[in-house]
């Protein structure tokens, strides 16, 4: 049974998000959820609010950029975080559903407003043990 | 990085020879230590920058070179349209014309001494700094336009600061051939409530005290005296540049093969200038541009309001503003010939000489204020552009220290409540939404920002003129 889970990986001046799932579609939930860590603590994020996305990119890695560049534009533009997330694919689009609430600075303490995911350390493959990575660096 | 991978030119000199795919040499400033400091991957990537089509001389990495997206931070390359020259989202980056801008407040630091608190915590309240903050400015669709075509002149146009102010901003406040059309409805949707924000990350407000002059000829022309202080701004084209520079790195990623262009990283993604992608590009990067120089305008206005009711009869004038991400139509001599080239600087500032037509005509004589960036605790310094520096890099020096050490490692080496504590025991007030925020930029997690200004000096890039001291850094 593979667990999803998340971490950050370094990179010198920003940081790198990396899921980990049975599935490329919890994959992807995960380093949605390590991008928000890298802002604030998840759990400190309600899921009170939901809000819909779709991706669309020639491959599965422009697909991860692309995922995570449209959550961080609903970021930005709704100042909003988000902690939970339901992705389901179709070929190399991406329909998704992440849940969140208002930014609030006393309660999230928020580190850090990420620019945008890039292709720098971009990986989305599956594992001899049959596991699904998605990870790339994003810019802070 | 091994300094056996380089051929050394003089102390501060290293050359990488073309090999492979490499178009050009690849050029390093930087003394042994610096070097012995960068990342191997500053070697890789300006090597792979020396392979894109049409670049003109070498690919540069400045002293503060490090890890980037496809560029080194601190990363310089020309193009040159007419032989196949290629335009780089990558080598822009997200922050678009993200730079510096530093005020002279006419105020000493023993003027200062006694409202130093107050000044931290007004400056903290009335400019707007961190995730989720927003300004008090709404754009509808044609200001948002008018903004992006405008850019720091829309802002003076709207009442933000003077006349006066423009001649001190590079391209004289606006930027030309900007295109709002090129600009998508997600960007301009990203920054509707953004003009007048600092941002995050390395971004701040700080007041510094003048503590070295090593220049006193430059120095007297920008009017630097020791123990007065000035006021140091640093942030960028917001929301709005951040997501010009992921469409467009997707846009050309996908359009490079139809162009016949190989990537030796997706990162370098890029488009010939003269064709529909690059041209798009660089009409919404120059919005960008705009949005940068509109940005720094208002939150200067913001800063003049502050200064104004704890100060009255403080006059801030502007003494430059510059940009660090950004690429700019320039003309240079390559090999005895003037050639007009597209000039990336991703992370390196335009270090124009005396005499070049585009500075302001009281400092043509002198040469451009170069303004480098401290870090949180840290010194920054002014350098100015020289006769010397316009025959290396194209007119280009430095930005800022550059960082050492990932976010990561320094969130596990410092805690943000003992920091501010401890530069506070220094003279240094924080103020700072978030203490994580100011954990991960620790001063301790950048280069000696001395070392990279003292470098880029003995290359040639710039003269240094004066040092300066933080007193209050406001960081978003």
């Amino acid at each position: 049974m593979i667990a999803a889970r998340w971490e950050h990986f370094p990179h010198q001046a920003d940081m790198g998000v990396r899921g980990v799932g049975p599935a490329l579609a919890a994959a992807f939930e995960q380093a949605a959820l390590a991008m928000t860590a890298v802002v604030t603590d998840p759990a400190s994020v309600a899921p009170a609010m939901a809000v819909g996305i779709d991706s669309e990119a020639p491959d599965n890695e422009l697909l991860l950029v692309d995922w995570l560049n449209a959550l961080i534009l609903e970021m930005a533009a709704r100042h909003m975080l988000f902690s939970r997330f339901e992705v389901s694919l179709d070929g190399h689009c991406l329909h998704a559903t992440a849940w969140g609430e208002a930014v609030d600075v006393e309660k999230h303490q928020p580190a850090v407003e990420i620019k945008g995911a890039t292709y720098t350390e971009l990986k989305v493959e599956k594992g001899e043990s049959g596991e699904w990575l998605a990870q790339c660096v994003v810019d802070v | 990085m091994n300094t056996e991978q380089l051929k050394q030119v003089s102390d501060f000199e290293w050359h990488i020879a073309p090999s492979g795919k490499m178009r050009v040499p690849a050029v390093i400033y930087a003394d042994r230590a610096l070097i012995a400091e960068m990342d191997d991957k500053v070697h890789e990537q300006i090597t792979n920058v020396a392979m894109l089509p049409g670049i003109v001389q070498a690919a540069y990495a400045m002293p503060d070179a490090h890890w980037g997206y496809g560029f080194p931070i601190g990363g310089v390359a020309a193009f040159d349209a007419e032989e196949g020259g290629v335009v780089s989202a990558g080598g822009v980056g997200f922050d678009i014309s993200c730079g510096v801008r530093t005020l002279h407040t006419g105020l000493t630091a023993t003027e200062i001494a006694p409202l130093k608190q107050r000044l931290a915590d007004r400056l903290f309240t009335h400019i707007p700094a961190g995730v989720g903050s927003t300004g008090q400015l709404r754009l509808d669709a044609g200001e948002m336009d008018a903004m992006l075509r405008g850019g720091a002149r829309w802002a003076v146009e709207q009442g933000y600061g003077s006349e006066a102010d423009l001649d001190r901003i590079e391209e004289h406040g606006c930027m030309a051939g900007a295109e709002p059309g090129q600009v998508s409805e997600q960007a301009k949707r990203r920054q509707r409530d953004e003009i007048g924000t600092l941002g995050s990350g390395n971004h701040y407000l700080e007041l510094q005290e003048i503590v070295e002059i090593y220049d006193i000829k430059a120095a007297e022309r920008f009017r630097l005296r020791q123990g007065e202080v000035v006021v140091s701004i640093h942030c960028g084209s917001r929301g709005l540049g951040h997501q010009i520079g992921t469409e467009f790195l997707k846009r050309m990623v996908i359009a490079a093969p139809g162009y016949g262009i190989e990537l030796p990283d997706r990162e370098l993604a890029c488009a010939p200038i003269h064709s529909p992608v690059g041209q798009a590009y660089l009409g919404a990067m120059r919005a960008a541009v705009n949005c940068a120089l509109a940005n720094r305008q208002v939150i200067t206005h913001l800063t003049r309001k502050v200064f104004a009711d704890l100060v009255p009869g403080t006059r801030l004038t502007l003494i430059y503003d510059v940009s660090h991400n950004t690429c700019k139509e320039e003309w240079h001599t390559v090999g005895g010939q003037t050639r007009r080239l597209y000039v990336h600087r991703k992370g390196a500032t335009r270090a124009f000489g005396p005499g070049h037509p585009s500075l302001p005509g009281d400092l043509r004589d002198i040469g451009q204020p170069v303004l480098i960036g401290g870090s949180m605790g840290t010194a920054s310094y002014i350098l100015v552009g020289s006769e010397e520096g316009m025959t290396r890099a194209f007119s280009s020096a430095c930005h800022g220290a550059g960082r050492a050490m990932s976010r990561h490692q320094a969130t596990r080496q410092w805690r943000g409540r003992a920091l501010v504590d401890e530069l506070a025991s220094q003279g240094i007030l924080i103020r700072s939404p978030s203490l994580r925020g100011v954990a991960e930029e620790a001063p301790g997690a950048y280069k000696d920002v001395g070392a990279v200004v003292e470098a880029a000096e003995r290359a040639g890039l710039a003269r240094k003129v004066a040092k300066l001291k933080p007193l209050v850094c406001i960081k978003g």
